[in-house]
């Protein structure tokens, strides 16, 4: 409520005005407080408790002594705990690398292709963004089928067409099974940067084209000097989702491989280990909450650390349209 | 009428408030947690005959998968809402619920059964940290050699004795085009339990499993790791791209007769039985190097029924735990599982589970389990990713020796700095 022209309404503003602003408060208030609780009981919360466990040393699920930093510690320095560590965070980095390149690059070309509206782009549209709406269990569930050595229809079709020396027991071999989950993530995930890259190019001013075009300008010049920039936005939106994706990343690789990120550890990532260490392996391993609670707090730092920086430096990149 | 229906609903909801209970009808409902999804029928027909005869008790058996089993159960517990009476594992895996006091102890008085059960089995169910017991064992389980009867007598072969028998029976299955072996690496833990048949014959049994228990030893030892070294001479044998082989289809593979041998444990016998009807097979020990030398088989003690230390029904509970320890339900467990129940004195019937309990007077225990699965990093979790590198070609047996020692080190005092 401002002055109005008169200034009759002024004499009773500040009452009234104090009073709206007071409510205005409230609706916020009410309009906000599903999402704040939400948000503590399941995020805030979690993440303190994590922070508490890792400082605390653990006999079996029991909370015993006040352990300071000493899980951190043997995290850092007792023999396996540091090498799956660094061998985690590696696969992780691995995961993001590919996922841009295989996954993200592909989405990109199919949505320059589409956005020049071939015929039967509906259909295309809703193919490549199909495997994204099926439940990964079931995404999982059928890849370990197809690659499996014995009934996998896979090496199967290999074998029929003459490649049956390409045949390769996919998921077991320590080489190349982190590479087949992630194409596997790739096959699922593709239609989603595909849809928002193309939502990217479709918002671009058709005007902005046509002049550049009148200008003589050819269509890779157009895409790499138009369209590439005024795509930054989307492009910052994919890199920090692929990030936090990659190194959150867990559903997969326990659906199809368990929670041991087998073959010897080929295909453990941050989330498995941490699973592992926390909550231990099916009736093999036993939980050590304190150190799992400390890969879970590492893990948090890091992503807020890079996603943020991440995002103030892929922003500045931006360009505003307009 | 609506009058009628108003104070009809207002009596549902008074009685609510009044349970039966309170007025000392009800029976004390118990629920029994376990993660044995597959033996429900089996556990609801003994829970029936115990209600039977004590009706004053109503127990529900719940089982949850069993990958997820671990984490409900300490999810439950901790926080105060565990079951009455918790399915659980031996050894190692027992001790992570029973050190922090979750598990209500049980002594000779409580359960008087439990003075017959041998020393051995009783082992799996005695916490390391106060020596007490703290549940009734329920299986033993032996690591044995699965085959296929019939394809053994298509291709005239005998059960082998020795190493070099079993080499000569596989490369002759292999020759006929028989895959020899089902097994594969995909899922470490059937690495372990391979290990498990194969290598106590070539490391000495019991005479290495106290030593290296008692810290005289460590598995850098070369009697262990040449132990190891005789998987790698399996692999022409397994399915092709064994590595990516999981358990699924290695039971597949024996099941429906496209492999003619399967390592595994006893407690697949009722269950190769209940798929596959016509299936014909036997059980032999792991080979040995000579043919005068009885073979060892590893074998354990597969778990316990305890009882949550918090229980509010610690008398009805008490009553079940003791019906799991009685000849009674020793033998219907048996007989309807085909499994080795705990219980002393049961009787098999079962052809396959009576040569498996002939092989047992000569076991050593399965080496990991017993022995090392008591706290993080278990023997078992650095064997199983360390055997997977091996059978993959990537770790040498020396380097598995070597690694699991290492991780070993940080729990074992033994073993630091050697």
């Amino acid at each position: 409520m401002t002055l109005s022209a008169d200034g009759s309404r002024a004499g009773r503003s500040p009452r009234r005005g104090l009073s709206m602003r007071a409510g205005r408060r409230l609706w916020l208030a009410i309009f906000l407080a599903p999402a704040v609780v939400l948000f503590a009981a399941f995020v805030t919360y979690p993440i303190l408790s994590a922070l508490a466990y890792s400082l605390y040393s653990w006999e079996g699920i029991g909370r015993s002594g006040f352990a300071g930093v000493g899980n951190f510690i043997r995290l850092f320095t007792t023999f396996p705990y540091p090498r799956l560590l660094a061998n985690a965070f590696g696969n992780n980095v691995i995961v993001f690398v590919l996922t841009m390149l295989v996954q993200n690059l592909t989405g990109l070309g199919l949505a320059l292709l589409l956005a020049r509206n071939p015929w039967g782009a509906r259909a295309y549209r809703a193919i490549f963004f199909l495997p994204v709406t099926l439940s990964l269990v079931i995404v999982g569930f059928l890849w370990a089928l197809f690659l499996n050595p014995v009934f996998g229809v896979v090496n199967k079709t290999l074998g029929i067409v003459g490649l049956g020396a390409l045949a390769r027991p996919w998921l077991g071999e320590p080489g190349i099974a982190l590479v087949t989950l992630t194409l596997i993530n790739a096959w699922r995930w593709l239609g989603f940067p595909t849809i928002v890259f193309l939502a990217g190019i479709n918002a671009v001013p058709e005007d902005y084209l046509e002049a550049a075009r009148l200008d003589g300008a050819s269509e890779w010049d157009v895409t790499r000097r138009i369209i590439f920039p005024l795509l930054a936005p989307a492009v910052t939106i994919i890199v920090i989702l692929t990030f936090i994706g990659s190194f959150n990343w867990f559903e997969l690789p326990y659906v199809v491989q368990g929670v041991s990120g087998a073959p010897n550890r080929a295909t453990d990532v941050l989330g498995l280990l941490f699973y592992r260490t926390a909550f231990g392996e099916v009736d093999t391993g036993l939980q050590d909450i304190g150190v799992g609670s400390a890969i879970a707090v590492l893990m948090f730092i890091m992503l807020v650390t890079v996603s943020t920086v991440g995002a103030v430096f892929l922003r500045r990149r931006e360009v505003e349209m307009g | 009428m609506r009058r009628l229906c108003t104070a009809m609903i207002a009596v549902a909801l008074l009685a609510t408030f009044f349970p039966a209970s309170v007025l000392g009808q009800e029976p004390a409902k118990l629920s029994f947690w376990s993660w044995r999804t597959e033996d429900k029928w089996v556990y609801d027909r003994m829970i029936r005959l115990f209600q039977q005869r004590n009706p004053g008790i109503k127990i529900e058996f719940i089982p949850f998968r069993a990958p997820e089993y671990a984490t409900i159960l300490s999810t439950g517990l901790t926080a105060g809402r565990g079951p009455d009476i918790i399915h659980l594992r031996a050894y190692g895996g027992l001790e992570t619920f029973a050190a922090p006091g979750f598990i209500a102890p049980l002594d000779f008085e409580q359960v008087p059964e439990l003075k017959r059960f041998p020393l051995q089995t009783i082992a799996g169910a005695r916490s390391r940290k106060d020596g007490r017991i703290y549940g009734v064992p329920f299986a033993t389980q032996t690591l044995v050699i699965f085959y296929n009867k019939k394809i053994f007598a298509q291709h005239n072969l005998t059960v082998p004795k020795t190493w070099e028998q079993f080499i000569t029976v596989m490369r002759t299955l292999k020759d006929k085009g028989v895959v020899p072996l089902a097994n594969g690496g995909k899922e470490g833990w059937t690495l372990e339990v391979l290990s498990g048949v194969i290598a106590p014959n070539f490391y000495g049994g019991t005479t290495f499993f106290e030593a290296v228990t008692r810290g005289q030893t460590t598995f850098r030892e070369s009697a262990y790791t040449g132990a190891l070294a005789k998987m790698l001479e399996l692999r022409p044998y397994m399915p092709t791209g064994f590595m990516g082989v999981d358990y699924a289809t290695m039971q597949q593979m024996f099941i429906n007769e496209q492999a003619a041998m399967f390592i595994g444990g006893s407690w697949e016998i009722g269950f190769f039985k209940a798929q596959n009807k016509n299936l014909d097979f036997g059980v032999f020990p792991g080979p040995t190097e000579r043919a005068d030398q009885i073979p060892w088989v590893s074998s354990y003690a597969d778990g316990n029924y305890g009882i949550n230390a918090k229980t509010a029904n610690m008398e009805a509970a008490l009553k079940f735990i003791r019906f799991t320890a009685t000849l009674e339900f020793g033998q219907m467990f048996t007989d309807l599982l085909a499994q080795m129940s705990a219980v002393p004195g049961v009787v098999v019937k079962n052809p396959q589970l009576q040569q498996v309990q002939a092989m047992n007077r000569k076991a050593t225990p399965y080496i990991m389990l017993v022995g090392f699965r008591w706290q993080a990093p278990t023997g078992s979790t650095l064997l199983q990713s360390a055997l997977q590198g091996m059978m993959a070609g990537t770790l040498t047996p020396a380097q598995v020796g070597e690694e699991v020692t290492r991780g070993l080190s940080s729990w074992v005092d033994a073993f630091r700095g050697r």
